[in-house]
C-alpha cells in the first residue's frame, strides 16, 4: 500500500529530516511512527500525502509514485487519504457539520448525499449533537475528533495521522484512539504519528521508530489491547 | 450532469450572497468599473451620433457630372435615365447648358464678359446626390461614372467627407486607447478585489488542497465573483451613459430648437450594449482568473 525506498529530504540550509528510509506498509496495517520531536515523524507523513516532495528515492503510495506524480493528479490520489492533521486545521467560518461537509463537495457529490455522509461520520466521532457548533467553541478533543470525522467522510483506504492525541489528556487520547482502533478493524490502512511511545504498546500494531531522520531497528509492536 | 449543474448553480448563488455581505465594497468596485468603462463607451456613442449627423446632414457631398458638348439630348435623357436608376445615387439634378450660364451671370457679376461670347461654352451636367456619404463609396462611383460614354469629366468634392472621415478616424481611434487603458484598469481592480478576497480565505483554500480539491474547485467561486462583478459593472457603465445622455438630451432640446432642428443624441444600440455587458463579464473573469493563478502559483512554489 505504501511503500518508501531510500528516501531522503533535506530541507534548504542543510538539514536532513529524512535519511535513507525504507519501509512497506501492507493493506489493511495499522503502523505507528515514534520518535521524538524533529525525528521527521511530520515529514514522512507529508510526502506520503505529497504535501513535501523528497529529494531522492521513491514513494509509492496505492501504485502510484509520488515522486514523478503531476500536479493535475495529486488531488485525486489526496481523496484516497484520510488526513488528520496535528493542527487540526479546521475552518473557524462555518459549523462543524460544514467543515465535514467540504470534503464531500470538493468531491462534487450530491448534496443530500453529502448531508447524510457527514451526518454519519460526525455520528462515529460521537459529535453529531454538535453538527451547528463552530469548531471554535469545541474542545481540544473535540476539535481533534472533527478533524477526524472529516478525514474519514470521503471513506479513504489510508488514513495519516499526525500526533492525534499530542495534547490531550489520557482519558481523551484513549477515546481517540479507540476510534481508530475501529477504522483498522474494517480495513483501513493506518499511519499515525506519535512521539509517546507507550501508544503503540497499548494498542499493537507495527512501530517505525525514528531518530535523526533514521530509521531505528526495532522489532514490531509489542502487546495487544 | 444534473449535479454538476446543482454544484456551480450552488457557487453561483454564494458568490451572489458574498456580494451582498458587503454591500458597500460592492457596490464601489461595480461603480468604478462603471465608471471606467463609460468612458470609451461614451466617447463612442457621441462619435456614433456624429456619423450619423454627417449622413443626414443637408448639403451632402455631390458629384458633378458634365456632359460632352455634342452629346445629342437623346444622350442626355439616357444618362439622366442611367444615372437615378444607379443603385448608389439617391437622386439627381439636371443642370442645362443655358441653366448653367444663367447661374454664372448672376453669381459672378461677369455679365460683361459672358454676353460677349458668341457662342455658350458651358456644357449640359447633372448634379448626382450618392445615398452614402463615405469617401470610399464616393470615388467608387467616380470612378464608375469616369467610364461612361459622352461624359466629359465627372467632379467630385470629397475633400470635407474625406476631412470628416479622418476626424471621425482619430475618434475611433481614441475610443479604442481608451478601451484598451481602462480594460487593463478593469482587469487590475478584479485582480485587487479577488486577491482581497483570497487572503481571507487562505485557510479555506489551503485545507481543501490539502484534502483534494483541484486547483479549478478553488478557482470557481472566485471566477463566478469576477464575473459577476464585471457584468454588474458593465450595467452600471450602461446606466450611466443612459443617463448622461438623458441629461444632455433635455439641454440639447432647447438649443436644437434656435437652429430649427430636431436633433437628438441617440444611446448605445441593444447589439453594442449586449457586447459591453458580455466584453466587461470577460474582463472580470480574466482579472479574476489571473488573480488565483497567482496564488496557486505561489503557495506551489514558496
Amino acid at each position: 500500500m505504501i511503500s518508501f525506498n531510500q528516501v531522503y529530504k533535506r530541507y534548504p540550509g542543510g538539514y536532513e529530516a529524512l535519511k535513507n528510509v525504507s519501509f512497506d506498509i501492507a493493506e489493511g496495517e495499522m503502523v505507528f511512527v515514534t520518535g521524538h520531536s524533529g525525528a521527521g515523524k511530520s515529514t514522512l507523513l507529508n510526502i506520503i500525502a505529497a504535501i513535501e516532495r523528497p529529494n531522492s528515492g521513491s514513494v509509492i503510495v496505492k501504485g502510484q509514485n509520488i515522486s514523478t506524480l503531476k500536479g493535475g493528479a495529486l488531488p485525486y490520489l489526496r481523496r484516497n487519504l484520510g488526513l488528520v492533521f496535528q493542527d487540526h486545521k479546521l475552518l473557524f467560518d462555518r459549523s462543524a457539520f460544514d467543515n465535514v461537509m467540504l470534503p464531500l463537495q470538493i468531491c462534487g457529490f450530491d448534496h443530500r448525499e453529502c448531508a447524510k455522509r457527514a451526518r454519519a461520520a460526525l455520528d462515529k466521532v460521537g459529535l453529531l449533537q454538535r453538527e451547528k457548533a463552530n469548531p471554535i467553541a469545541l474542545s481540544g478533543g473535540e476539535q481533534q475528533r472533527l478533524c477526524i470525522a472529516r478525514a474519514i467522510v470521503n471513506r479513504p483506504t489510508i488514513m495519516l495521522a499526525d500526533e492525534p492525541t499530542g495534547n490531550l489528556d489520557t482519558d481523551y487520547a484513549n477515546d481517540i484512539m479507540g476510534i481508530f482502533k475501529s477504522f483498522h478493524q474494517v480495513g483501513v490502512t493506518l499511519l499515525i504519528a506519535s512521539h509517546d511511545e507507550g501508544i503503540p504498546h497499548q494498542f499493537g500494531g507495527r512501530t517505525l521508530a525514528l531518530k535523526h531522520g533514521e530509521l531505528q531497528p526495532t522489532s514490531t509492536g509489542s502487546g495487544q489491547a | 450532469m444534473n449535479n454538476w449543474l446543482a454544484q456551480h448553480v450552488r457557487v453561483l448563488l454564494s458568490t451572489l450572497s458574498r456580494l451582498l455581505t458587503t454591500p458597500v465594497a460592492s457596490l464601489l468596485s461595480i461603480m468604478v468599473i462603471g465608471i471606467a468603462l463609460s468612458l470609451p463607451t461614451g466617447v463612442y456613442v457621441l462619435l456614433q451620433n456624429v456619423q450619423s449627423l454627417a449622413d443626414q446632414v443637408v448639403g451632402a457631398p455631390q458629384i458633378s457630372v458634365f456632359l460632352t458638348m455634342d452629346a445629342s439630348k437623346d444622350d442626355i435623357a439616357r444618362i439622366g435615365k442611367q444615372l437615378q436608376q444607379h443603385a448608389a445615387v439617391d437622386h439627381v439634378e439636371y443642370v442645362s447648358r443655358e441653366q448653367a450660364l444663367e447661374q454664372l451671370k448672376h453669381s459672378t457679376g461677369l455679365t460683361d464678359v459672358i454676353g460677349g461670347l458668341t457662342q455658350n461654352p458651358l456644357p449640359d451636367a447633372y448634379i448626382v446626390y450618392p445615398k452614402k456619404s463615405d469617401a470610399q463609396t464616393l470615388e467608387a462611383l467616380r470612378d464608375e461614372l469616369h467610364t461612361w460614354p459622352k461624359l466629359e469629366k465627372v467632379q467630385l468634392d470629397s475633400a470635407w467627407a474625406r476631412k470628416l472621415e479622418a476626424l471621425l478616424k482619430f475618434g475611433r481611434l481614441v475610443v479604442l486607447l481608451l478601451a484598451a487603458l481602462l480594460s487593463f484598469a478593469l482587469v487590475a481592480i478584479t485582480f485587487n478585489t479577488i486577491r482581497l478576497q483570497i487572503l481571507t480565505q487562505r485557510d479555506e483554500i489551503e485545507v481543501s488542497k490539502l484534502i483534494g480539491a483541484t486547483n479549478a474547485f478553488i478557482r470557481r467561486p472566485f471566477l463566478y465573483f469576477g464575473l459577476l462583478q464585471g457584468l454588474l459593472g458593465g450595467a452600471a457603465a450602461l446606466l450611466i451613459i443612459t443617463l448622461s445622455l438623458h441629461l444632455l438630451n433635455n439641454s440639447l432640446a432647447g438649443l436644437a430648437q434656435l437652429y430649427a432642428s430636431n436633433f437628438t443624441l441617440h444611446t448605445l444600440p441593444a447589439g453594442d450594449s449586449l457586447t459591453l455587458l458580455l466584453f466587461s463579464a470577460y474582463l472580470g473573469w480574466m482579472g479574476a482568473w489571473l488573480s488565483v493563478a497567482q496564488h496557486l502559483w505561489q503557495t506551489e512554489h514558496k
